[in-house]
């Protein structure tokens, strides 16, 4: 495959005239300079399309790609994940009370109960993310409406927060914080699980709330304004996001999770790429090596029914999930890496075959001229 | 240069007669004629800035990037930030503005340079020598030997005799000969008097400007008397004063109205075939785009009213947008996202690569000419590629086929050859530079220019054998040439023809010098001894005889006549006892006319005294005899020339340039048409063209049109058709299929007639079904008119190369025009597109570098489409996902650079390195041209193909990634289905996969191209993360948003088994079609690649460099002259009593009466200096950025 067409000299065609190589106070040749570059001689490999190449690469790649495939898939099979659909869009759904009397001004939360039961075990730390659907956290609009000086601590911007944000930019004359309609848009339904134990008690299932962001956005991307502890004070002067309960100071107890900084909100804050999407809500910690973290039986989730998503047909839902090293179920990469292996072996074969009839016609004798 | 003089044309549009008075600036002044200064360049310091930015937005696509800037202010619907496209534009408009401001600055030089000459001018009675720009109408001026006309002026007296001058016209019209002026006696008598001079008034009333170089109609009013005045007495600006002590002349017309500059015409603007292409396809990609867009704004409508109502509760609208403001605000996002499809860096990329390809014609050493130490210079950078698509290539002959020197190669001297070297087993040997030349040092007259190869002949002169002594005295003798002795010793020969000159020149080096001749006798020195021959007769040569004859008494008193001549002519007039030296010296002649040589045949004869005395008495009676003189002439010189006895024979070369039959085989190999179009006459085209292997003896049929009236021309046209092709229908000119090789001559006379409108169809369906043809006698005007013809109904590629200022006009109608440069005349060179120094360099610039620009162009258009659509489609398919939103797939800054910097320089890179096969390889298959000029690499369809073959990848480069991130968390089940991550996935697939498909449309990897392809993907991931770190993000939190995102998901396995296989599935097809066409049906490309693999390192063998030998019928060098000979003006002695010239062309002249120039129409382009340094100023325009103009075309 690859002819090496290198000729490092070359005969110039022309004696050099005398006039070429006279001594000083000769008028220089115009003769162009004898280099690789100039002569367009450049050393190079010339790889070209041939039987040779072609045809075991093929096999190759289909013989690299199916075990890859097969491992994916029994990867991504051996997730195990439950799901449940909470929106409540139908009459016959335990949230459909909640989603149908939902108004924004509500002081009373309306909260509604999901009893599931899980046939397996769940093995090492389960994840719990809540999914949504038909949500655009993609358009255009959506996603530039946010400051990210002002997420980021700038004081400046705290007071006086980018255009973008707009219409979320000012609530009467004082400025919104956090601004912008992402996170306005902050989901706030609040989710427990219950473990219903075979005398009918219903334990709480510790669902551990820090550790759902990106390092990254935690500590470099969101930080709260003002240096000192206390977010009352650093915040003063803001107004809560049109939307929220709570101001983003009082998102949490805790002062690590609490401000610009709450995991929930940095998580939300990451829109996603596409119209369906989920996001981590909490994470279930394996206790110990002997038991599951979920055990399999009944459960309940309890859900505080605050995020509308039925004026635009969205879906809510709760997705409990363990990972592997790749990440979460998709059986999706095992199955193209086994269809594209397939593939590649199936063209090599064809190819071969088809090499192998008109490899003669191949023949560079037939050149005409 | 000829805006300024059709602006001045149009000021005063209502000049319809010129009046002006000698010496009387204050009678001028209120005509406002233009005084001598010019003005080629357009800006000053001042307006330069805003005169060149308007310019460079009058081009569509600079106008197309500030109107997405402006789109992009506005904030609802900016959807890329403004540096997208302002880094881009400020990099163009101000590369661009940077180059015109060097070339205006080299057109104020040039134009200084000129304006600034000196001249004498008669102000106030006194010579003073003013600056040429200061020059007016109405001004005397003194002109000097060798000067340059100032401005037209109108001749009033000179330095020669009868108040002739002397002039060169060779920047006006190419012809080199010198030409007569003369001054009305009236004006003449004024000498040199200056006191006279000014005192002189004379009105002068003529023509407005023009750009007739052959006529001219005036009057001047001296002393109340009229006197007429003609193109005879007018000097034209452009001419240079020969001969001539000194002139007066009278300005007639200054600086942009003088003729010249009148004729400096429109250098017209040349795009390529390829740019012409593009102008198309960017035009359906407007369309495309809009059409996408529309798309686009029709389902974001559609979305608004459907889903985005419905989700106000997150997003809510803008106050009072509705769903059709907004999908009329999206269709203006789109436009600006989209507008990738027609980037500004592929106008930019275009220039450069053109550039680049350029530059390796100037470095190419083997298109460097050692002897004129002329390289190769690529004068116009846009044209590169269309250099690979030549179909038709026009040639001059003088000067580019052939050197114009004749040389005495061979003869046969009764019955023995000469001239080949044999070494000592008796092989002939190739006379190389190497052979030793004959040692002419015994002879102290000789030439020492005069090169001959064979001892054998000096032998034989030296041993006194008494038939080569004839010989040579009759090549002494037998001509018209006329010797010059500047110095003793120093000779000097004028000949009308360089065959003579070259037969005179032979006789010379060989003992028999030809010294001296009066109207009755010539001088030769023989042998070194002084001896005068009595000079009875000239019997002249013309058309008819092919022959000519003089009739000598030498000192002894032996009267004899001489005769050279078309070897059948002189056959007929034979003695019979010559049977057997007949025979042998036709074989030789055979053999001579097989190497391509010109043969006269030599002959002499005995007269006795008495007989001749009669016949001398009879020709002097037919002389003076009024009716049917020539015939009777021609009566008596036939009856004297009988009986000759057979001396042997000549062989001149008409040497062509080196390399010529090969260059022309290669390109007939690469199906290019070569079409001669000479000024010379048809014997001398013929022959040429069957000793440079154009005509060739196995032809099938050679046809001549030499037709006198439409009718016979037509009916030659339609014989020549009907036998190449029994019947056909003639509306459509496809290239036919013809059986068997043809060639076509057409002479100058008949050529009128073709390209009348009428025939101009039957013509060139005659001719383009021929292998080759000559035209003859052709004019400049008639050479571009054949150029254009072919241009307009062959839609195919024209190069016309040649070297003469009679070639300018058909350089600058074809589409590529190839000036010969390193000789004297620089017209033809500054008119060009390209210039070397020979003929063979042609196929080098075709076969090479032409070859390897259309390659690498293609490939570059082809590989930019494809990366920019796939870029650009996958906005289109993300947009169904997003609401239809504007939103963009990649980060902004990854839109900013993925042009500018990701892949600016491998695809770069590739255009300039990538050949297929090298240059060794080229020229052994020159079929591998053949792609080009059937467009195959980059046509619509190749183009269409690009699109479906982007639209393929952007699926992929959509979904794959869309599937595998959907619902997607990480290692650590942290999100990574996000915008942000998502964005980083597809593009670090994108730039995969466009660098993969780059590898793969490469097929010559340099260490330069690996670095750059390397180089730009690490380039990306070091750009990447550092865009994507804390300290960016810190420092301008709102422009680096995207930070973590790269730490955070490219240590994903998942992502990076995503990139896999996007890459790979992109890339699967394209290798499988590849591989199953090469295994197909395998283009020549392929072929010949393969081919170079099999031989691997081996380099191809050697083209057979054998000479091409002939077994052909002889043609007759008889090229002597074109008109009848002017043996009567050497016996008149006419001219011969004017003491010859320094440069003594006047000759020339006196013999040939055409002291007017020929018609030379629009072709009259050069410049106004004829100095080299102006060469930039025709082509300036042509250098600037060129796909702007192209762009600018008036369909948009």
């Amino acid at each position: 495959m690859m002819a090496s067409s290198y000729n490092a000299k070359e005969e110039d065609g022309h004696h050099p005239g005398a006039s070429n190589n006279g001594g000083p106070g000769v008028v220089k040749s115009k003769k162009p300079d004898n280099t690789a570059f100039k002569q367009q001689r450049l050393p190079a490999w010339q790889p070209i399309l041939t039987a040779g190449t072609v045809l075991p690469a093929f096999f190759v790649i289909g013989l690299i790609f199916i075990p890859i495939g097969i491992g994916l898939y029994v990867t991504s099979n051996n997730i195990k994940e439950y799901e449940i659909d909470y929106t409540g869009a139908d009459p016959g759904d335990e949230c459909y009370n909640c989603s149908q009397n939902f108004t924004w001004n509500s002081t009373t939360p309306c909260v509604c109960s999901v009893p599931f039961t899980l046939t397996q075990p769940f093995e090492s730390n389960v994840f719990m993310y809540y999914g949504l659907s038909n949500f655009y956290q993609n358009h255009r609009r959506y996603v530039k409406s946010r400051d990210d000086s002002q997420l980021n601590g700038d004081s400046s911007a705290l007071m006086n927060p980018s255009k973008e944000c707009e219409p979320y930019r000012t609530s009467g004359a004082q400025p919104i914080a956090p601004c912008g309609a992402i996170a306005n848009s902050l989901f706030n339904d609040t989710l427990e699980l219950y473990y219903i134990d075979s005398n009918g008690t219903s334990n709480a299932v510790p669902l551990v709330k820090k550790g759902i962001a990106w390092w990254t956005d935690k500590h470099v991307k969101f930080r709260n304004p003002g240096g000192n502890d206390n977010l009352t004070i650093a915040f003063q002067g803001t107004s809560k996001p049109v939307n929220w309960r709570k101001p983003v100071f009082e998102m949490d107890t805790d002062p690590e999770n609490n401000g610009f900084i709450n995991e929930d909100f940095i998580v939300w804050m990451r829109t996603a790429a596409l119209p369906t999407f989920r996001k981590l809500y909490r994470i279930i910690q394996k206790k110990s090596s002997s038991t599951p973290t979920l055990a399999s039986g009944n459960y309940v989730l309890n859900i505080t029914y605050n995020y509308p998503v039925r004026s635009f047909d969205g879906r809510k839902r709760m997705i409990l999930s363990t990972i592997s090293w790749m990440g979460g179920k998709n059986p999706f990469l095992g199955i193209a890496y086994i269809t594209v292996g397939s593939i590649c072996f199936f063209l090599g074969v064809v190819l071969l075959i088809i090499h192998h009839k008109y490899d003669t016609r191949n023949n560079s004798a037939d050149i005409p001229g | 240069m000829s805006f300024f003089g059709v602006e001045r044309v149009r000021k005063k549009e209502r000049e319809l007669e010129r009046k002006l008075r000698a010496n009387d600036r204050e009678f001028n002044l209120p005509f406002k004629y233009a005084t001598n200064g010019i003005k080629t360049s357009k800006y000053n310091p001042f307006t330069f800035l805003p005169l060149n930015l308007f310019e460079q937005f009058q081009r569509i696509a600079n106008a197309y990037f500030l109107f997405l800037l402006v789109l992009q202010v506005i904030p609802q619907i900016s959807s890329l930030s403004w540096f997208t496209t302002v880094v881009p534009l400020v990099l163009v408009l101000t590369v661009t503005a940077a180059k015109d401001a060097t070339d205006d600055l080299n057109r104020h030089r040039s134009d200084n340079q000129v304006n600034n000459r000196k001249v004498d001018v008669l102000i106030d009675r006194k010579l003073r020598s003013e600056k040429w720009m200061d020059v007016q109408v109405g001004d005397i001026i003194k002109l000097e030997n060798n000067q340059f006309v100032t401005a037209d002026l109108l001749l009033l007296s000179s330095s020669e005799p009868l108040n002739l001058v002397y002039i060169e016209t060779a920047e006006l019209d190419g012809e080199t000969n010198l030409k007569v002026r003369q001054a009305l006696t009236v004006t003449g008598d004024l000498g040199e008097d200056v006191e006279k001079l000014a005192d002189f008034n004379g009105e002068v009333r003529c023509e407005p400007p023009n750009n007739r170089l052959d006529r001219f109609t005036g009057t001047l009013t001296h002393a109340g008397q009229k006197y007429p005045l003609d193109n005879e007495k007018i000097l034209l600006r452009g001419c240079t004063l020969r001969n001539t002590g000194w002139c007066f002349g009278l300005v007639l017309f200054g600086g942009p109205e003088t003729k010249l500059m009148q004729n400096c015409g429109k250098s017209t603007f040349k795009r390529t075939s390829i740019d012409r292409l593009m102008n198309v396809l960017v035009l359906c990609i407007f369309g495309f785009l809009a059409f996408m867009c529309v798309i686009l704004a029709i389902g974001n409508c559609l979305w608004e009213l459907k889903a985005g109502s419905q989700f106000t509760v997150f997003l809510p609208r803008q106050d009072g947008n509705s769903a059709g403001f907004s999908a009329f605000l999206t269709f203006w996002s789109y436009v600006i996202i989209l507008n990738t499809v027609v980037p500004i860096s592929l106008y930019v990329s275009v220039e450069i690569i053109r550039l680049g390809n350029s530059f390796y014609i100037d470095w190419d050493r083997k298109m460097y000419h050692p002897r004129n130490d002329t390289p190769a210079e690529a004068r116009t950078t846009t044209l590169n590629e269309e250099l690979g698509q030549i179909k038709y290539v026009f040639s001059d002959k003088t000067g580019t086929l052939t050197q114009n020197i004749m040389t005495f190669n061979k003869c046969s001297i009764n019955g023995k050859s000469y001239g080949d070297v044999f070494d000592y087993a008796g092989q002939r040997l190739d006379i190389t530079e190497h052979t030793d030349p004959v040692d002419f040092s015994f002879n102290p007259l000789a030439d020492p220019r005069f090169v001959f190869h064979d001892h054998a002949l000096v032998e034989a002169v030296k041993l006194e054998n008494p038939e080569v002594h004839a010989f040579f005295r009759l090549l002494a003798l037998c001509h018209t040439v006329m010797a010059e002795e500047k110095k003793e010793g120093e000779l000097s020969y004028q000949a009308q023809s360089p065959d003579e000159g070259a037969l005179v020149t032979a006789a010379r080096n060989f003992g028999f010098v030809f010294r001296s001749r009066t109207p009755d006798s010539v001088s030769i020195v023989e042998m070194g001894e002084q001896r005068r021959y009595e000079l009875l007769a000239i019997l002249d040569f013309n058309n008819v005889r092919k022959r000519m004859s003089v009739i000598v008494r030498s000192p002894e008193g032996k009267l004899r006549l001489y005769c050279k001549g078309a070897d059948t002519i002189v056959y007929e007039r034979l003695h019979q006892s010559c049977g057997k030296l007949m025979d042998v010296t036709t074989e030789h002649m055979n053999e001579f006319a097989g190497e391509g040589l010109r043969t006269l045949a030599l002959a002499y004869r005995d007269l006795d005294q008495e007989y001749f005395s009669q016949w001398k008495q009879r020709h002097h009676e037919v002389s003076t005899s009024l009716d049917d003189r020539d015939g009777r002439l021609d009566e008596l010189y036939e009856e004297i020339e009988t009986d000759l006895q057979l001396l042997g024979a000549t062989a001149i070369e008409d040497k062509l340039q080196d390399g010529v039959p090969q260059t022309i085989e290669q390109l007939a190999k690469a199906d290019i048409k070569v079409w001669v179009l000479t000024g010379d006459k048809q014997e001398t085209a013929e022959n040429i063209g069957y000793s440079c292997n154009l005509l060739r003896e196995e032809m099938n049929e050679v046809f001549v049109l030499s037709g006198n009236s439409p009718e016979d021309v037509r009916r030659e046209l339609r014989n020549a058709l009907s036998s190449m092709k029994p019947a056909g229908d003639s509306t459509v000119l496809p290239d036919e299929a013809v059986n068997g090789e043809y060639g076509l001559v057409v002479n100058g006379h008949s050529l009128g007639y073709p390209l009348e409108r009428s025939m101009e169809l039957d013509f060139l369906r005659t001719a383009c079904m021929c292998k080759a043809v000559i035209c003859c006698r052709v004019t400049p005007l008639q050479k571009a008119q054949v150029v254009e013809l072919v241009e307009e109904y062959k839609q195919a590629v024209t190069l016309a190369i040649g070297d003469g200022a009679n070639d300018v006009s058909m350089i600058k109608a074809a589409h590529i025009g190839v000036g010969i440069s390193g000789q004297e005349g620089m017209q033809a060179v500054l008119s060009s597109d390209y210039s070397f120094a020979q003929f063979r360099f042609l196929q080098r610039l075709l076969l090479v570098h032409g070859r390897w620009s259309y390659l690498r162009m293609c490939k570059f258009l082809r590989y930019f489409f494809y990366k920019n659509f796939t870029f650009t489609f996958v906005h289109f398919w993300y947009a169904f996902f997003c609401g239809f939103s504007a939103q963009t797939v990649y980060d902004e800054w990854f839109i900013t650079l993925y042009n500018l910097v990701y892949t600016a320089l491998p695809v770069l890179g590739m255009s300039l390195f990538d050949q297929d096969v090298n240059d060794k390889w080229s020229f052994q298959h020159p079929e591998l041209y053949l792609p080009g000029q059937l467009n195959l690499y980059f046509s619509k369809k190749a183009f269409f193909k690009c699109a479906l073959h982007s639209c393929y990848s952007s699926l992929v480069l959509f979904f794959i990634p869309y599937a595998a991130m959907h619902d997607t968390v990480r290692a650590d089940g942290k999100d990574v289905a996000d915008y942000q991550s998502f964005a980083l996935l597809t593009q670090t697939c994108l730039l995969f996969t466009v660098t993969i498909q780059l590898g793969l449309e490469m097929s010559y990897w340099t260490a330069v191209n690996t670095l750059f392809v390397v180089g730009s993907l690490v380039m990306y991931f070091a750009v990447t993360f550092t865009m994507y770190s804390n300290g960016m993000f810190l420092a301008l939190p709102s422009a680096f948003p995207f930070v973590g995102t790269a730490r955070n998901s490219l240590n994903q396995p998942n992502i990076w088994l995503t990139i896999l296989l996007t890459s790979i599935l992109c890339v699967l097809p394209v290798v499988t079609c590849r591989f199953l066409f090469i295994q197909l049906c395998p283009t020549i490309n392929d072929k010949v690649m393969l081919k170079v693999r099999q031989a691997k390192t081996k380099d191809p063998p050697l083209p057979r460099r054998a000479r091409i030998r002939r077994t052909s019928s002889r043609r007759s060098g008889y090229a002597f002259s074109h008109a009848q000979g002017y043996g009567d003006l050497v016996t008149s002695g006419r001219f011969l009593r004017r003491p010859a010239p320094s440069r003594s062309s006047g000759l020339a002249h006196a013999g040939r009466s055409t002291t007017s120039f020929s018609p030379m129409g629009r072709s009259a382009g050069y410049s106004p200096t004829g100095r080299p340094q102006n060469a930039k100023v025709q082509d300036v325009e042509v250098t600037s950025l060129q796909m702007y103009r192209s762009v600018r075309d008036p369909a948009l």
